[in-house]
């Protein structure tokens, strides 16, 4: 499971792990719930259908495979599992019964989603083996993370017995498992520490397991450990960059020089913020979580630079581990 | 480079004839802040001024004065001029809005039924869109009130930034209680017509259905809905008059994007929506932006970076190295921003700077108003100076 708070780029975490874990000829399925097409976005791909299909190659062969799970396709499938509705489940939906069915009970929503990616995770091939060595949920975002995982609180909005309910007790039994971990996506910003720390707790309270910190888009420090915090607090000495630039050949103007100073500064604050940022991330949660670091891309995210985010990922010892 | 026209904050919230400013934009772009600077600004330029937050931060919530929920607006201390300007502010409580419009529209004792329905709790609290629903039902609220000239709005952070238009008429056509009632009951209700059409397949449906979800949650669902029955039409009528409120030439849109591929491609579904719905869109405000501050390009930075020499060469280096880096992000953000603006070239834009710091004090806002009124624009910070 991969969360983290609105505009931490956790998609693109989840798409640069998914690729990461495959890389060696491994395969892996990367799963999203919230109908936003996050995926096929960042492969800069059609929109996904309801449907397990290749979405890439990973490093040293290896698949990323990718589903978009839609509730209401899921619960339309169970029907077809159990009842065999035939033509009649697809007029249902188009009457917007599906819809209602899980509109009614917001916790069936939920159960269907994660049960969904239960059924990849189980699934195996005819010598008996997984069909995916992981499988990498785009989860939602940390406030509504808890709510999503909390199967046994869903499952009180259905009834005690029936197919989805023996289901559900499956979810509940993987989520809670070794098996499962929640990594969670940050920026070194105090908003989204915040969010996530409280995260830690809930997700520890509700008996869920957390995975790994992934700090997600540091920036490049240039200025000299030294320099931060004077620099931070406005003491930029001016007459020394107008010196060090005209030694360089660059010789600006009085305000252009006071332009850089001002870009100075705000790099600094920054880096001061995100060194306090790490700071509290080694402090806490007791014992801190390990973390991984992702850097900031300039140009963006582009197909190419998510590789080059799922080397990152490898060469900070992100991989499988062999099963027991 | 095609730029747009530049969005003017000012007049906007200085015109007596703007009543409602809406901020949306998908999630963790800014919209509060920007909410929260907005209306602090109005109020200091004279307006009365309310500002209805769905789920400040902490600590723009103190800095509001918001310590606790409180569901009506409350005065926020050393705002505003002299002789005029005001600003209250308050956090959405949906749980209490929605509360507040049953006992509205029905009798005590049917009141009282309808919220200790379990159905009505799951409905009220957990339902996909309930936040959207009370947050437009507060603002037709705020506005009907008459106490204050100018409302400014926060959406809820929905995982898209549509779903605050949709959600009211989800959530009206799921209480109409057709499908429920022929769910609860569909060997009775009035859907023949549809049980004809699907055959069989609904009866079995129905049967499906109630084996999922338990008969008590229909029976609970289907006691819900005939209690809210009578208030039904008076619920579909709100949602219609704030409809229109949001289509009147008193409102102005304001989308909020960060400058991130995804935010703008949301930013441009949502110009183009209200667009087709004739809601009155003000600009965009592209949040967070990265500014250039001195004309030298990144490439010419960095090979400088590389032959500094004598006095002052490290600090130079490092000066030459953030201002490449920086100049690399803010052609980025330039280049997306060319794209929106291509495709929406109608859509006045600001462009307000980042800021390093957090938001904390009523100090922190009005800087932001600042910028979101396009002054100080070159980005440098207040601690620049100090």
């Amino acid at each position: 499971m991969v969360s983290g708070k609105g505009g931490t780029g956790k998609t693109t975490v989840a798409a640069a792990l998914a690729l990461a874990l495959a890389t060696g000829g491994k395969r892996t399925l990367l799963v999203e719930v919230e109908g936003r097409q996050g995926i096929a976005q960042v492969f800069d791909t059609p929109p996904l259908p309801y449907e397990e299909r290749r979405i890439a190659v990973a490093p040293g062969g290896g698949e990323v495979r990718a589903l978009a799970v839609d509730a209401e396709a899921a619960l339309l499938e169970y029907f077809e599992m159990f009842y065999r509705l035939g033509v009649a489940g697809r007029t249902l939906r188009r009457m917007g019964a599906v819809e209602f069915a899980t509109t009614l009970a917001p916790g069936l929503r939920d159960v269907l989603l994660t049960g969904k990616a239960k059924e990849c995770v189980s699934r195996t091939d005819r010598d008996g083996r997984p069909v995916y060595d992981a499988v990498v949920l785009d989860a939602p975002p940390t406030g509504r993370l808890v709510t999503f995982l909390d199967v046994t609180r869903a499952m009180a909005d259905l009834a005690k017995a029936g197919p989805i309910h023996g289901q559900a007790e499956g979810v509940v039994e993987l989520l809670h498992s070794p098996r499962t971990a929640v990594h969670l996506v940050t920026l070194l910003q105090d908003l989204p520490v915040t969010e996530t720390l409280e995260t830690v707790t809930e997700l520890q309270e509700a008996g869920l397991g957390v995975g790994t910190m992934i700090v997600n888009r540091m920036r490049e420090q240039w200025l000299p450990d030294r320099s931060v915090t004077a620099a931070a607090h406005g003491r930029v000495d001016a007459s020394r960059v107008r010196t060090g630039l005209a030694g360089a050949g660059i010789d600006l103007a009085p305000d252009e020089i006071d332009g850089l100073v001002a870009e100075t500064v705000e790099h600094a604050v920054r880096v001061a913020g995100e060194a306090a940022a790490l700071q509290r991330l080694a402090n806490e949660p007791d014992p801190p979580l390990p973390r991984v670091t992702l850097p900031q891309l300039l140009g963006g995210v582009d197909l190419g630079s998510l590789y080059e985010l799922a080397e990152t990922l490898t060469a900070q010892g992100v991989r499988l581990e062999a099963r027991a | 480079m095609t730029r747009g026209t530049e969005l003017d904050v000012d007049t906007l919230i200085d015109d007596p004839g703007t009543r409602v400013v809406v901020c949306c934009g998908s999630g963790g772009v800014g919209k509060t802040t920007t909410s929260a600077a907005l209306a602090l600004r109005a109020a200091e330029r004279g307006r009365t001024v309310v500002v209805l937050t769905i789920d400040p931060a902490r600590r723009l919530a103190q800095a509001l004065g918001l310590d606790e929920l409180s569901n009506e607006p409350s005065t926020v201390p050393d705002v505003g001029r002299p002789d005029d300007g005001r600003l209250s502010a308050m956090m959405l409580d949906m749980r209490r809005t929605f509360d507040e419009m049953v006992e509205g529209h029905a009798p005590p004792d049917r009141a009282q039924k309808i919220i200790e329905n379990p159905f009505y709790q799951t409905i009220s609290t957990s339902f996909s869109g309930t936040q959207e629903y009370m947050a437009m039902e507060k603002l037709g609220q705020l506005v009907a009130s008459g106490t204050w000239d100018l409302v400014v709005v926060d959406t809820p952070p929905s995982r898209s930034a549509l779903d605050f238009l949709d959600a009211p008429q989800r959530m009206s056509k799921f209480l109409d209680g057709r499908m429920i009632r022929l769910l609860s009951s569909p060997a009775r209700a009035g859907g023949r017509g549809i049980r004809k059409l699907v055959g069989a397949g609904f009866g079995l449906f129905a049967k499906v259905v109630s084996t999922i979800l338990g008969g008590q949650m229909l029976a609970d669902a289907s006691a819900f809905v005939q209690a809210f029955d009578t208030m039904f039409g008076g619920f579909h009528e709100r949602a219609e008059r704030t409809y229109a409120l949001l289509r009147s030439p008193g409102t102005a849109f304001l989308v909020v994007a960060a400058p991130e591929a995804d935010a703008l491609r949301e930013a441009a579904y949502f110009t183009d929506r209200l667009g087709s719905e004739d809601m009155p869109l003000a600009g965009l405000v592209l949040n967070r932006t990265h500014p250039v501050l001195a004309p030298v390009s990144a490439a010419r930075a960095r090979a400088a970076a590389e032959n500094v020499g004598g006095a002052g060469s490290q600090i130079a280096a490092a000066v030459l190295r953030l201002h490449a880096d920086r100049v690399e992000l803010s052609e980025r953000e330039e280049h997306l921003l060319t794209r929106f603006a291509a495709a929406h070239p109608s859509v006045p834009v600001v462009r307000v700077p980042s800021i390093a710091e957090d938001i904390a004090d009523l100090d922190g806002l009005r800087r932001v108003g600042e910028l979101l009124a396009g002054h100080d624009n070159t980005g440098t910070t207040a601690a620049a100076g100090s």
